[in-house]
C-alpha cells in the first residue's frame, strides 16, 4: 500500500468509525488475540521486572558465603537453597538473570545492526549486492559453536587485561554472538528492500532528487521494520541460549560472576546433593526462552498483513 | 541435474578455501603462545627450539599452504592407503599432528568418530520416528486437543536447551530412579545379551536428549508442510475418486509433504554435530565434540583447526545434498 492509498483508506475508515484505526492499533489487537503471545509477554515482563527489582527486595549479596548454611534445600531465608559455599541461590539466579538478559539484548542489538546494514546496502545498491551476499553465504557456512569456543579461548586473556575481567569477557561474548548471528536478518531485509525499491513512492522520492541515504532512512527503513522486529525477538532467545551454552561448556563468564548457564555448569557437579541448583536456573532460563519465542510467534502473526486482515 | 551437481561442487571449492583461510587466520594470528603453559625453568633457547619443531618459525602464508597440503592431499592419501593397503609414493608424508599428544590429528578423530556417529545417527532416526506421526496427526486434526498439546510440546522442546534437558534426565533417571548410567562407558564391549542391554541403556539418555530437540523442530516443519498440502486441489481429486482417507493421507499428502522435511533433515545434520558437543560433554561420551573441547582447553591449535574445518565441510556438504535432494524429489524444480 503506498502512502497515498493509506491516507485514502484511513480517511474512509475514519468516516465509518469514531476512533481512527491506526496500523499500531491493528497490530496490537491482532497480537492480543494470540493467547500464547500474551502469556509469553506477561511471563517475560515478570522475569525482567523480577530480575531488575528483585535484588532490592531480596537483599542477600549473591557472593556472600555463609559456611554454616551450605547445600541447603529450599527455605524461607533461601527460597532456592544455597550452594556448596553457602551462597544464596535465589540471589545468584536474579544476578545471573541480569547478565543473561543483558547479553541477550545487546548481542541481538549488534546482530540487528549488522543484519539491517548489510541487508539494506545489498538490496538498495546493486553493485554491492553480489559481494555482500557472498559474504553472508560464507558466514552461514561457518561452524558457529566451535568457532565461538575457539575465539573465546584465544582472545579471553587479552580482553581481560584490556577491560578488566568482567567487562572484557562481556564485550567479547556479546560481540562475537552479535557478529555471528546477523545473516538471516540480512537475507530477509535484502529481499524486502529489493521489492520496496521498485515501488512508486521510492521512485517519486528519487525523482525529486532525494539523496540515497535519506531515501533509505525515511522511506525504506520504516517499511522493513516489521521483519526486523520479529527476528530481533527471536534473536534475544537465541543469544541467551548461546551465551548459556558457552558458559555451560566452561568458556563463558568466570564463576564468581553468575549467569544462568554458569550456574547450571557449576551446579552440574553437585547434582546428586542439591538437584535444585540445576533445576532453578535451568527452569527460569527455559521459561524466558519459551516466553520470548511465543512473543515472536505472536508478533509474526500480528505484523503479517495477510493474517491481520482476517 | 548432473550438470547442476557438478557446478555446485565446483562452487563449494572457493567457499571451503575461504572458510579454511578464516579458521586458520583466526587461530594463527591470535595472541596465544603454545609454549606458554610449559614450566618457567625452560630456557628461551629451548623454547625457540620447541617453537621451530612445531613449525612456528615459518611465515604465515607458508604455514597456511603447508596445512592445506597436509589436509587436502596428505591425509586423504593416508586414508586411502589405510583402507586398501596400497602404497602410494614413498608413504612418508608430513601429517597434521596434535601438539598435545604428538599423534596425527586424523587418527584421533577416527578413534572418536564411531561414538559420535552412533549417538547422532540414532538420535536422528528416533527424531524422525517421533516427529513425522506427530506432525501428520497435528495437521490432519488441526486445532484439536492433540494438535494443541503437540504444538505446545514442540514449542517446549524448541525452547529448552539440550544442556538443561540432559541434566534433568540425569537427575530423574539416573539419580532418582537409577534406570540408566549417567556416564557413557566407551570401553564397553558387546559380547553377550546382558552387555547388549547395557549398551542400549547407556545410549538411551544421550540419544533421547538430541532426538527430542530435533523432533520438536521437525514436527513443526512437518505440520506446516502437511497443512499446505492438505488444501491442494489434488487432495480433493483423490477424495472425489473415492479413495479411502488412509490412502489419501498416507500416500498422496504425506509423500508430497515429506519433500521440504527431507531437506530440513539434511540441513540439520551439521547443526546436530554442533549440538552433540554439549550432549557429549554432559554424558561424558568421548566423541569428536569432547575432543574439540579438550583441544580448546589445551590450546591444541592443529587439532582445533582440523576439527572446526571438518564441521565447516559438513555444513557445505549437507547444504549441497539438500539442494540436490530437493531437485530429485520435486520434479517441479528444474535447476538449469
Amino acid at each position: 500500500m503506498s502512502d497515498q492509498d493509506r491516507i485514502v483508506a484511513q480517511a474512509a475508515v475514519e468516516v465509518v468509525s469514531e476512533r481512527p484505526r491506526t496500523l499500531l492499533r491493528d497490530v496490537w489487537s491482532q497480537f492480543t488475540a494470540h493467547r500464547g503471545a500474551m502469556a509469553g509477554l506477561a511471563v517475560f515482563l515478570f522475569i525482567v521486572l523480577a530480575v531488575t527489582f528483585g535484588p532490592f527486595l531480596h537483599t542477600i549479596d549473591p557472593t556472600y558465603s555463609d559456611f554454616r548454611a551450605r547445600n541447603q534445600g529450599m527455605s524461607l531465608a533461601h527460597p532456592m537453597g544455597t550452594d556448596n559455599l553457602g551462597r544464596d541461590m535465589f540471589a545468584q539466579v536474579l544476578q545471573g538473570g541480569r547478565v543473561s538478559l543483558l547479553v541477550g539484548v545487546t548481542a541481538m542489538g549488534i546482530a540487528m545492526f549488522f543484519g539491517t546494514l548489510v541487508g539494506v546496502l545489498a538490496g538498495y545498491f546493486r553493485r554491492l549486492d553480489g559481494i555482500l551476499m557472498r559474504v553472508t553465504d560464507l558466514f552461514l557456512a561457518l561452524p558457529i559453536l566451535p568457532l565461538l569456543l575457539v575465539i573465546i579461548m584465544l582472545f579471553r586473556d587479552t580482553l581481560r587485561k584490556a577491560f578488566g575481567p568482567e567487562a572484557g569477557i562481556f564485550l567479547l561474548i556479546v560481540f562475537i554472538i552479535g557478529i555471528t548471528s546477523w545473516m538471516q536478518t540480512a537475507r530477509i531485509v535484502r529481499g524486502d528492500v529489493l521489492a520496496l525499491k521498485e515501488r512508486e513512492f521510492v521512485l517519486a522520492a528519487r525523482s525529486i532528487g532525494t539523496p540515497a541515504h535519506r531515501i533509505i532512512l525515511r522511506h525504506v527503513l520504516p517499511n522493513v521494520l516489521s521483519p526486523i522486529m520479529v527476528s530481533a525477538t527471536l534473536g534475544i532467545a537465541t543469544a541467551i541460549i548461546t551465551e548459556s551454552a558457552l558458559s555451560f561448556l566452561g568458556l563463558g563468564f568466570p564463576s564468581d560472576f553468575p549467569t544462568w548457564g554458569r550456574l547450571l555448569f557449576d551446579g552440574a557437579n553437585f547434582m546428586t546433593i542439591t538437584p535444585s541448583r540445576v533445576i532453578w536456573p535451568g527452569l527460569i532460563l527455559s521459561l524466558t526462552v519459551l516466553s520470548v519465542n511465543y512473543v515472536g510467534d505472536g508478533l509474526r502473526d500480528a505484523l503479517d498483513p495477510h493474517i491481520r486482515g482476517r | 541435474m548432473f550438470a547442476f551437481t557438478i557446478r555446485r561442487l565446483l562452487f563449494a571449492i572457493p567457499t571451503l578455501l575461504a572458510i579454511s583461510f578464516i579458521i586458520f587466520a583466526i587461530l594463527d594470528l591470535a595472541p596465544s603462545d603454545p609454549t606458554g603453559n610449559l614450566p618457567l625453568t625452560i630456557s628461551p633457547e629451548v623454547r625457540a627450539q620447541i617453537r621451530s619443531s612445531l613449525g612456528l618459525d615459518e611465515p604465515f602464508p607458508i604455514r597456511y599452504l603447508l596445512w592445506l597440503k597436509q589436509f587436502f592431499i596428505n591425509e586423504p592419501l593416508n586414508l586411502v592407503e589405510g583402507w586398501t593397503g596400497w602404497t602410494i609414493g614413498d608413504g612418508e608424508r608430513l601429517r597434521v599432528t596434535s601438539w598435545a599428544t604428538r599423534s596425527p590429528v586424523v587418527d584421533l578423530i577416527i578413534e572418536r568418530m564411531p561414538q559420535t556417529l552412533w549417538v547422532v545417527g540414532m538420535s536422528q532416526v528416533i527424531a524422525i520416528l517421533i516427529a513425522v506421526p506427530i506432525g501428520v496427526i497435528s495437521a490432519y486434526k488441526q486445532y484439536s486437543w492433540f494438535d494443541q498439546i503437540g504444538t505446545f510440546v514442540s514449542m517446549l522442546g524448541f525452547s529448552i536447551p539440550t544442556f538443561f534437558t540432559g541434566l534433568v534426565f540425569i537427575v530423574l533417571f539416573s539419580v532418582h530412579l537409577k534406570w540408566f548410567p549417567s556416564i557413557y562407558d566407551t570401553n564397553h564391549v558387546i559380547d553377550s545379551w546382558d552387555s547388549f542391554v547395557f549398551q542400549i541403556k547407556q545410549m538411551i539418555m544421550p540419544t533421547m536428549v538430541l532426538a527430542l530437540a530435533t523432533a520438536a523442530q521437525l514436527s513443526r516443519y512437518m505440520r506446516a508442510s502437511m497443512l499446505d498440502n492438505l488444501q491442494q486441489d489434488y487432495v480433493r481429486t483423490a477424495r472425489a475418486k473415492g479413495m479411502t482417507e488412509r490412502v489419501v493421507v498416507t500416500v498422496h499428502v504425506l509423500r508430497n509433504s515429506m519433500i521440504p522435511v527431507v531437506t530440513v533433515i539434511a540441513l540439520n545434520i551439521p547443526t546436530i554435530f554442533g549440538g552433540a558437543i554439549i550432549t557429549e560433554q554432559i554424558f561424558r561420551v568421548n566423541g569428536i565434540g569432547q575432543l574439540l573441547i579438550i583441544g580448546i582447553q589445551g590450546a591444541d591449535i592443529p587439532l582445533v583447526q582440523t576439527l572446526t574445518f571438518i564441521f565447516a565441510v559438513l555444513i557445505v556438504l549437507f547444504n549441497l545434498i539438500a539442494d540436490v535432494l530437493y531437485g530429485i524429489l520435486d520434479p517441479r524444480i528444474r535447476y538449469e
